[in-house]
């Protein structure tokens, strides 16, 4: 099985490439990249106008299955990452029941082998029950196939334990993705606290409450040198934090997502109660908005992550308070960050996809992925950045996305994963 | 088109209406809107004199009284407000109704939307639950409370109640007592006051004042120390205390609260002479305000009541012109 893609600009961000290159991929696996190569009997994709690069990764996806169904499934999750352009994906362990065993990860590691369409890894839970009391058999989960640990949503609110995470995963070499958030600081509250929550009537999310665990994280991390990577950092504070921990040697890491660089807390007041804008962390300020992006460009971000949370419209259309937090990402993730951090910010794709491909692939030891070499996996992705289209249908099974109804550019034409041919815009 | 009355010693005006047929709250109306309101409901009030306390305006008209908080005051007051102008209503107890088996606020609404009921008034206890239901019905909805959001008729009452005791609102200096935070009473009075140009003070402990509130409204002046707050006002607005709100360790104790922020008759002596003393109701006596002052010549709390429902009657009135217009 041969497949050719010709006539496309690759960009490989870890070789400083950006040229045009035609790229062969035999078995899996890119075999050769080189100026105009001539091959008969292949199946070959015209890329001309395009980008081509390697398969985005996304390390922070909800998948749902087991225990919602009805909001997404490995099946439909997977068809929603592959038409974003994504080839892998971590997903998050707060299923029901959740990744915290052994016999979890296998499920949902032979659920999408058998029905997913690109490669999943489990992250698994750090604590049992993701009740932040116990550790999990964490030898036992790398040893099953985690990329790494998490109890995403429920931050471990006892210091000791997280310390223990944290020395404990190090043997291991599996990084500790910290949500952090205070829940003493945030209980009851619905969106950023400030002018937004004052004017609204809600109870407020204290950029504090994020930035507080921000700091305990990066102080842990240095106790028990491990491995830290904090997910969806939404303040300028935190950002600052993670610099300078960074700076001091620390291994910490973090990603931010397309809608707290895109969105502000002011579109709650534009869109007044609109669920699909109850994210948590919350939508925060242009201040906060700025400094991520500060922070993109001069690498303090490392990833991009979608945090894609599907609910269905039953959930989403509740009173605000009662709704549920998170919207869907991984099919708005790539064209947010063309039309916002290219064209608006100026920051170059390479840039961009540097946090989308082999950063994370670093991060979380995907040796073989992340990179368009010859031996790497033929994960690839291939995307117009010039094409405008209007966001409205998903291949997700959910649709609550801010973003319906956007103009944005970046078209994803196709996705190859493993050689294959996962996602083509034709056949939509 | 307007409703013609039956009645020749009570005139409305004729020419300008409300911009939309939902109020929602202060916050979305205009000077103009807002005093197109004050002054519809001073003819109505005109009506509570007679012996028949009824006019025609609303007749064939329904409004529905959808009350998901515990409510005596605004509720009746809605209810002889549409009753009053001839409407037939009819009241949802909430515990009793489907929304006890899950049904959601969206079902409800279009459940009462399809029994063409005209008005749905809204009482919730989440904010921004009257904005579901306005972007959901065609009926007009009117908030009559929503979480820590707004609760309109209120301002509006208040608004009128000042008016009509000092014959403007413009320049007053007018001070709210109380958990700021938490109270829609405090909002809805924030937005109408400063749209009239009032010197607004707010006063409580720092745990009850809302964060960035300096930022909304950059003319009004925040004071934690009560007897400073009362120099010179015309108008002090007392907010009923939360008790559960010492649980969530807003303050320390009823107690310590009531010594602070406690309205006395000493106390009121700060204040201007002809100091109006207004509170929403329902109040707790010995906390929040003594009973001589609830009871003084300064206190105006049982007029508000009774200005509660013509200001009712003119919102479900003029409402009603921004239907038959579209």
């Amino acid at each position: 099985m041969k497949l050719l893609i010709k006539n496309g600009i690759v960009i490989e961000p870890q070789k400083n490439i950006e040229k045009k290159l035609d790229v062969l991929i035999e078995n899996g696996k890119i075999v050769k990249l080189a100026e105009d190569i001539k091959l008969h009997n292949v199946e070959v994709i015209n890329a001309k106008g395009c980008i081509v690069s390697a398969g985005l990764i996304d390390i922070h996806t909800h998948l749902r299955e087991p225990g919602n169904e009805e909001e997404e499934t490995i099946a439909s999750g997977t068809k929603s990452a592959a038409a974003g352009g994504f080839t892998t994906v971590f997903c998050m362990p707060n299923t029901n029941p959740p990744i915290d065993d052994q016999a979890a990860v296998e499920f949902t590691m032979l659920k999408a082998k058998n029905e997913g369409v690109i490669n999943v890894f489990p992250v698994g839970a750090a604590t049992k029950g993701r009740r932040g009391e116990e550790l999990t058999e964490i030898g036992e989960l790398k040893k099953a196939g985690v990329v790494a640990i998490s109890d995403d949503g429920e931050p471990i609110s006892n210091s000791q334990i997280m310390r223990r995470v944290l020395e404990y995963s190090r043997m291991f070499d599996l990084p500790v993705i910290s949500h952090c958030e205070d829940k003493t600081l945030s209980r009851g509250g619905v969106v950023n606290e400030g002018k937004v929550s004052t004017l609204l009537g809600f109870r407020g999310i204290p950029k504090e409450a994020e930035e507080i665990v921000v700091i305990r994280d990066i102080i842990l991390c240095s106790l028990a040198k491990g491995r830290l990577h904090i997910t969806h950092v939404s303040t300028k504070d935190s950002i600052n934090f993670i610099r300078q921990a960074k700076k001091n040697g620390l291994k910490v890491t973090c990603d931010v997502t397309p809608h707290h660089f895109v969105l502000t807390e002011d579109y709650l007041l534009k869109y007044s109660y609109d669920t699909n804008l109850k994210i948590n962390p919350p939508l925060r300020t242009q201040e906060d908005v700025d400094t991520i992006i500060e922070g993109i460009k001069d690498n303090t971000v490392d990833c991009i992550a979608s945090d894609h949370a599907p609910h269905t419209v039953e959930e989403k259309s509740k009173e605000f308070d009662l709704a549920p937090f998170g919207i869907i990402g991984l099919e708005t993730v790539l064209p947010l960050c063309i039309t916002y951090l290219y064209y608006q910010h100026r920051i170059p794709l390479s840039k961009i996809l540097e946090k989308l491909t082999i950063n994370p692939a670093k991060i979380f030891g995907l040796s073989k992925k992340g990179r368009l070499e010859p031996g790497c996996d033929a994960d690839v992705v291939i995307f117009n950045p010039q094409e405008e289209f209007v966001v409205k249908n998903f291949v997700s099974k959910s649709r609550n996305s801010p973003f319906i109804g956007w103009k944005l550019k970046g078209k994803v034409k196709y996705t190859i994963c493993s050689g294959k041919v996962v996602y083509s815009e034709k056949n939509v | 088109m307007t409703k013609k009355t039956n009645s020749e010693e009570f005139s409305l005006p004729q020419k300008i209406s409300l911009k939309q047929k939902h109020l929602l709250g202060l916050e979305y109306l205009s000077k103009e809107e807002i005093l197109l309101i004050l002054d519809t409901a001073k003819p109505f009030k005109t009506i509570f004199t007679r012996s028949i306390k009824k006019v025609p305006t609303l007749r064939g008209r329904s409004v529905v009284l959808l009350f998901y908080e515990p409510s005596t005051r605004t509720r009746t007051s809605f209810e002889l407000a549409a009753k009053r102008l001839s409407a037939d209503t009819v009241n949802i107890a909430v515990q009793l109704s489907s929304v006890q088996k899950g049904e959601s606020l969206i079902d409800t609404a279009k459940t009462l939307e399809s029994m063409k009921s005209d008005f749905i008034v809204i009482r919730h206890s989440y904010s921004g639950a009257p904005h579901i239901l306005a972007q959901n019905v065609s009926s007009s909805i009117i908030n009559a409370g929503d979480g820590f959001h707004e609760h309109p008729t209120q301002g509006l009452l208040d608004i009128f109640t000042i008016r009509e005791k000092k014959g403007k609102v413009e320049g007053l200096k007018v001070v709210i007592v109380g958990d700021i935070l938490h109270s829609r009473v405090a909002r809805s009075n924030l937005w109408g006051l400063t749209k009239l140009s009032a010197r607004v003070v707010l006063c409580g402990p720092p745990t009850l004042i809302p964060k960035d509130i300096d930022k909304i409204f950059p003319q009004v002046e925040i004071e934690h120390d009560l007897d400073k707050a009362l120099r010179n006002a015309d108008v002090v607005n007392i907010l009923r205390v939360q008790f559960e709100r010492q649980l969530e360790h807003f303050f320390p104790s009823v107690r310590e609260y009531s010594l602070l922020y406690g309205m006395t008759k000493q106390r009121l002596k700060n204040a201007k002479s002809d100091v109006l003393v207004l509170h929403p109701g329902p109040m707790n006596r010995g906390i929040e305000i003594t009973t001589d002052v609830a009871d003084s010549l300064n206190s105006v709390i049982n007029e508000q009541v009774t200005n509660g429902i013509a200001v009712r009657m003119a919102v479900l009135y003029l409402l009603s012109l921004v239907n038959t217009n579209q």
